[in-house]
């Protein structure tokens, strides 16, 4: 399925929302990890307005697809989706990272409607998810299990040991999601724990992989709409991202956009370009 | 005590579909008929401690209860921050079960030692400990655990344990069970070297001394109730545990007591760091290390 033009725009502006939500967040709270939050829009984007099945009303609905997002880091995006979504109203995202309030820099479990797992740890989402995946076959149930990870997390041991055993079990109700922006929280992926060949790695694991630019949301959607991809495997989805995408243009693509959020004036003039 | 549990888990996996019993590949011996009885219940989950906790989690999101089984140090050291994050914090039901507390496999050298699980899960929050004495005591946790809507870990010694009660006597999550009466000085001890203190209770009651003995099969909560009123009727507190000093039961007894009005005579008997580098039985390295009924005498009557 591919979505219509008029799907397409709407989608756009979702994409720009979320973004424009980021921006203001990490402005108000002067806080680090702009760029992983940056770099996964689309993906959250076409999950939560698109591939899942979801009731932002009643957020533990049981028939609900599970997203959980382990890149926990990066909460503002998961915050500003749910926040556009309208799990909850807008409004509360001026509580983050503030005193006294819920909202924190790692996503945590009940803090607000939606939020799956507390994580911030990295690689504890997958094995969780595979838990879930594995109780959902179990009990016949048809929700789906969506893990999105961190490039970053695939330096992490527990990501593999899950990898195998969802592998091994057939758990076709599993889709981990790798927003694979190339950098972590000290240099390039590359130079620190070099992760190719990824895709061939995940299919030594007896998982079916595909790659896709993640910011281009017909794609990723496109892909999406074809899980599992293949019958009896985990599906694992490689988005190909650009880290701070959207952000102060001087980090973009650097690992500066992990740490420094922008200024005031910095802030405005991104949100300006976002709302035209 | 595995028998007990094992038992008594087939008994609940019996009545309750949703029970699990997920093991890091261990059970050789001891868990086959299960598996056979239970085959929709029973995963082994390979040697990944760390996943296997979070998977436990998960499952147990939606709706399972599972029982991760296996021994202490690769049930509640590999996978302590997954034990933290993913079950204590969000208060989620997951069973932890660890075989072979203090030296139960002492031959096998310190990585098979439990001598610090008490010390790192008496940290987090909503988790109960509970650490029984004898197989009976073992099998009643079991049932305790399975009823509690949350995070347990219990402390098993390893097999052929005698029974330590000649009735069957009930147990009380929170409440330490009075093993035998006296009023001079109270013996506390958690776990298997409940055994050593009813030895030594006989052996002081003999000098004349009084002796009461208690069965802390519940560490977390702590039966504070009991440890305030026996600061104040008792002469002396004694506490036994086969793990460390640092950490352990007795330093928890010991917050209680110091934080009442009363002067007691307070010590706690336990491993004490650092530990040689041989090797040996349970009961040898229990001796070594000052655990034995004759030592244990000794240092108490030079105190009281």
């Amino acid at each position: 399925m591919v979505p219509t033009k008029k799907q397409n725009l709407f989608l756009l502006s979702k994409a720009k929302a979320v973004r424009k939500k980021i921006i203001k967040m990490t402005t108000l709270a002067q806080s680090a990890h702009i760029g992983g939050s940056l770099s996964c829009v689309e993906v959250l984007v076409a999950l939560y307005f698109s591939i899942m099945k979801i009731n932002p009303k009643k957020a533990d609905w049981d028939k609900r697809d599970r997203l959980l997002f382990s890149k926990a880091h990066d909460a503002k995006a998961l915050y500003a989706v749910l926040a556009e979504k309208k799990f909850f109203n807008s409004s509360l995202l001026k509580e983050y990272e503030v005193d006294g309030k819920r909202i924190a820099g790692h996503s945590v479990k009940g803090s607000l409607p939606g939020i799956e797992i507390s994580a911030g740890s990295l690689g504890h989402g997958l094995p969780i998810g595979t838990g879930m995946a594995f109780a959902g076959k179990l009990n016949k149930k048809k929700y789906r299990v969506f893990v999105v990870i961190s490039d970053g997390e695939c330096d992490e041991g527990t990501t593999w040991e899950s990898a195998l055993f969802a592998g091994f079990h057939k758990l076709d109700n599993l889709i981990c999601i790798i927003d694979y922006n190339k950098l972590q929280a000290f240099g390039y992926t590359k130079d620190i724990l070099d992760l190719e060949p990824l895709k061939k790695k995940w299919e030594a694991f007896r998982w079916s992989v595909e790659e896709v630019d993640g910011h281009d949301l017909n794609q990723i959607i496109k892909k999406l709409s074809t899980i599992p991809f293949k019958k009896n495997k985990p599906s694992l989805l490689i988005a190909h991202t650009i880290k701070g995408l959207g952000g102060v243009p001087q980090h973009v693509g650097k690992i500066s956009s992990q740490y420094i959020p922008p200024n005031k004036i910095e802030s405005e003039s991104l949100i300006k370009n976002l709302s035209v | 005590m595995r028998t007990a549990f094992k038992n008594k888990l087939t008994d609940l996996a019996n009545k309750n579909k949703d029970v699990m019993l997920l093991v890091n590949d261990v059970g050789f011996s001891v868990f086959e008929k299960f598996m056979e009885l239970f085959p929709k219940q029973y995963l082994n989950m390979g040697i990944s401690e760390q996943s296997m906790t979070g998977f436990a989690a998960g499952l147990a999101m939606e709706g399972k209860i599972p029982f991760l089984y296996s021994i202490i140090p690769f049930v509640t050291m590999r996978n302590f921050e997954q034990i933290r994050n993913d079950i204590c914090y969000p208060n989620v039901n997951v069973k932890l079960i660890g075989i072979g507390a203090g030296f139960s496999y002492g031959t096998y050298g310190y990585t098979h030692y439990a001598l610090e699980d008490i010390a790192l899960l008496r940290t987090l929050p909503n988790l109960t400990i509970f650490s029984p004495a004898d197989p009976q005591e073992a099998e009643s946790v079991t049932e305790e655990a399975f009823k509690i809507k949350g995070p347990v870990y219990i402390r098993l010694g390893k097999n052929n344990e005698p029974n330590l009660y000649k009735k069957s006597k009930k147990i009380y999550k929170g409440k330490a069970t009075w093993v035998k009466q006296g009023t001079d000085i109270a013996i506390l001890a958690t776990g298997t070297v409940l055994g050593i203190a009813l030895q030594i209770s006989e052996t002081l009651e003999k000098k004349g001394i009084s002796t009461a003995v208690f069965s802390f099969h519940t560490i977390k909560p702590l039966d504070n109730l009991l440890l305030e009123k026996l600061s104040k009727t008792m002469k002396g507190i004694f506490t036994i545990e086969e793990h460390y000093i640092q950490g352990g039961f007795g330093e928890m007894v010991s917050a209680i007591i110091a934080q009442t009005k009363n002067k007691v005579l307070f010590k706690s008997f336990g491993i004490n760091q650092p530990i040689q580098n041989y090797i040996g039985t349970q009961s040898f390295m229990r001796g070594r290390n000052g655990l034995s009924e004759k030592k244990l005498v000794q240092e108490i009557l030079k105190l009281i």
